[in-house]
């Protein structure tokens, strides 16, 4: 068991593979990079999200922000992250004084919004940081802008995916459009995902959600990421439908799904 | 029925026995979770107490999910041989830890108690076991499975050889397929988990794992983990499946949401048999072919669990599980997440008792030493859960390639770490494949160098 792979200059897959070995253990130079890796992915579930930097990124595009947050006890915080870990279901639903304040908003407005985006951090706050306002950058200039009537973007702290459910309910939104921070890999720090809802409330299950996942420097570019979203919103508009029903709806009678 | 027990002049009583054994055990974030947790380190203890008072026989009588409403309890309870029980039928659940800690509970004997124990029993007396109490006992207790090689013979470790690519490139899984056969790996099977659960694509990766075995002569088996009825349709296109697999769960509602039955499971089962595949003379065709994946906190996950602990509800799944005599079975220990198993503590313990109630239960138990980057937990407990499992007399672990699943985005056990636990405790690969590792087909594979000479002709890029 003595030979390796030869080394080509570039290996078809990321995978840890012709590591080599001393004995029969993985030598330092990989085990160090595999440790660095793991103190990454660890950072970015553990950070916590820069709320303030993504408010002043909207400012600077003159979208309106709301800031939100889970039900997750107290103020972020190291402490309430670990919380967070242990009690996904109080990261999907909104701290009562925050459903409150947005309820208020909701009661003010003229006419319900047609789409809310929604920032969350999810497990890596770093992927929302990083990709959250390039994405929407991507995004909104394929959306034809007197077409959709948007609400402020909300940004959740210690939020799951179907936090996007209430949120959109209380704002009266047909359709969520939520980004999220993936569970991160061993190589993948800060991947996004992407879940769209239609007619979101509490209560509905990932079947009725379409998702993009992946989005990142090495994963899914930002103009592709973007081209699936606008997809899936028109279509969701269109069927009055998302998840498995407009996956099969769209394959049957309407233009293929971008792959 | 309630059950009580006093301790120090206080009496303290258990609404039930699913009550008894959810406060019983030992802490997991998962039963807090689920809110059936002892509230304290001494309501646990005493629970414990008072759970090891209780006679076993009162298993056969109260089932912890309704038997009316649930197919995994009709099968627990209808497939239960009092023959077998008779001997420990007489003991409570503390006197049958006693006995098998005792030099009376030989290897033998523990065998022909499997189809005795009912998995509610293993799962309760788990829970009045130390560390060393769930490796002690589950070294005594070989359970051998074969289909190309001969799994689980004492002083032999195996490994799944998970050669995972997040586009299932076929030329990117060549690649790890080759990293992980020249060091050793892939003598259990070599299992793809897909990102496309479709039929072409996983016929074509089953193509692909075929390919390599026959052109290199290697005895080991092939497995695509896609739903079963996407592999039932791949096998009726023709598809090479040595290896059937499924994920399965404690309860019915759980396997449910996993989309299938035991119908579902017997009749995939039938399909597979019929291929007539594997087997040591290779034309009789294997007797065990289902692979199975299980793990603590999937019915709590799929808001199917009763009331049930997670770690009762395991060993639940355990009976599912030996229907079929599996070749493999594997539980992913520390996959689901820290609000199931908070750290690596809980993860450890979870796979001490995984192990030991599957062998006990009479199932070949291997495990996923493995947890996610959200959970407490990092190299070090999977170390000290593989030289633990490695002493217990693990069949198998998961050889990946330098421990990180691009696809699945977690950590498991690598090419290397099985390699570490075959020398530490001068452990050896199925016979079989051990003698294929100084044949002519893996001299060829060491000459071969470039992945691509792998594929297929006219898959190559």
């Amino acid at each position: 068991m003595s030979h390796e792979i030869d080394k080509p200059q570039t290996l078809p897959t990321t995978a840890r593979i012709s590591l080599g070995r001393t004995g029969a253990a993985i030598p330092t130079r990989e085990q160090l990079r595999f440790q660095l890796d793991h103190a990454l992915a660890r950072d970015a579930v553990h950070t916590l999200l820069d709320i303030s930097a993504l408010l002043h990124g909207l400012q600077q595009r003159d979208l309106a922000g709301f800031v939100l947050r889970s039900a997750v006890e107290g103020e972020a915080s190291q402490k309430s992250r670990h919380h967070y870990l242990r009690r996904p279901d109080l990261g999907r639903i909104l701290h009562p004084d925050f459903a409150h304040a947005l309820r208020d908003y909701a009661e003010s407005l003229q006419r319900k919004p047609d789409a809310v985006f929604i920032l969350a951090d999810g497990l890596s706050a770093l992927a929302v940081e990083r990709h959250g306002l390039p994405l929407l950058d991507a995004l909104l200039p394929t959306l034809d802008a007197g077409d959709w009537n948007l609400a402020p973007v909300c940004i959740v702290s210690q939020g799951r995916v179907a936090i996007g459910d209430e949120i959109g309910h209380l704002l009266g939104a047909k359709l969520v459009v939520l980004m999220i921070g993936e569970r991160p890999g061993l190589s993948s720090p800060d991947s996004l995902g992407v879940y769209i809802t239609w007619n979101p409330r509490p209560g509905r299950t990932d079947a009725e959600r379409n998702c993009i996942s992946n989005i990142r420097q090495e994963g899914l570019s930002y103009v592709e990421a973007a081209q699936r979203i606008a997809f899936y919103m028109n279509e969701a508009r269109r069927l009055e439908t998302t998840g498995i029903a407009l996956k099969e709806a769209s394959a049957l009678v309407h233009a293929p799904i971008p792959e | 029925m309630l059950y009580s027990h006093t301790v120090r002049g206080v009496k303290h009583t258990f609404a039930d026995l699913r009550t008894l054994l959810a406060k019983a055990s030992p802490l997991r974030s998962g039963d807090q979770l689920a809110g059936i947790a002892a509230s304290g380190a001494e309501g646990r203890a005493i629970a414990q107490m008072a759970l090891a008072e209780l006679p076993l026989s009162v298993f056969t009588n109260e089932v912890v999910v309704p038997y009316e409403t649930d197919a995994v309890t009709r099968l627990i309870v209808d497939s239960h041989d009092q023959q077998a029980f008779a001997p420990i039928a007489g003991l409570t659940v503390g006197e049958f830890r006693d006995w098998l800690l005792s030099d009376e509970a030989t290897g033998e004997r523990l065998s022909a108690l499997a189809g005795g124990l009912m998995p509610e029993m293993a799962a309760a007396v788990s829970k009045l076991m130390r560390v060393q109490d769930l490796i002690y006992v589950a070294r005594k207790i070989s359970v051998v499975s074969r289909f190309r090689t001969t799994v689980g013979l004492p002083g032999r470790l195996s490994t799944r050889l998970q050669p995972n690519h997040p586009t299932d490139d076929p030329l990117g899984i060549a690649a790890s397929i080759l990293d992980g056969l020249l060091l050793g790996s892939g003598d259990a099977v070599v299992g793809i988990n897909p990102v496309s659960d479709s039929v072409d694509s996983v016929t074509k990766l089953l193509r692909l794992i075929d390919h390599v075995r026959v052109r290199y002569d290697i005895p080991t088996q092939s497995c695509v983990l896609a739903h079963v009825t996407t592999q039932m349709e791949s096998m009726q296109q023709g598809a090479p499946l040595d290896l059937l697999f499924q994920s399965i769960a404690g309860t019915e509602a759980a396997n449910a949401s996993f989309g299938i039955s035991l119908e579902l499971l017997d009749e995939a089962h039938a399909m597979t048999r019929e291929l007539k595949r594997g087997g040591l003379d290779g034309k009789t065709g294997g007797e065990n072919v289902f692979y199975f994946e299980t793990g603590q906190g999937s019915a709590l996950s799929a808001n199917a669990h009763f009331g049930v602990d997670q770690q009762t509800l395991e060993a639940r799944a355990y009976a599912v599980a030996r229907r079929y005599q599996p070749m493999l079975v594997n539980t992913v220990v520390g996959f689901i997440g820290p609000e199931y198993l908070y750290d690596g503590k809980q993860i450890l313990r979870a796979g001490l008792e995984d192990h030991f109630c599957g062998k006990l239960l009479g199932l070949p138990m291997g495990c996923d030493i493995c947890y996610t980057n959200h959970a407490e937990a990092d190299q070090d407990d999977m170390d000290s859960l593989l030289t633990m499992l490695g002493t217990a007399g693990i069949n198998y672990i998961m050889g990946v390639p330098g421990a990180d699943d691009i696809m699945l985005n977690y950590q498991s056990t690598s090419f290397h770490d099985a390699l570490y636990l075959r020398r530490l405790l001068g452990l050896r690969p199925a016979p079989e494949f051990e003698a294929w590792l100084s044949s002519d087909g893996f001299h060829q594979l060491q000459r071969i160098g470039q992945p691509a000479a792998l594929l297929p002709q006219g898959d190559v890029r």
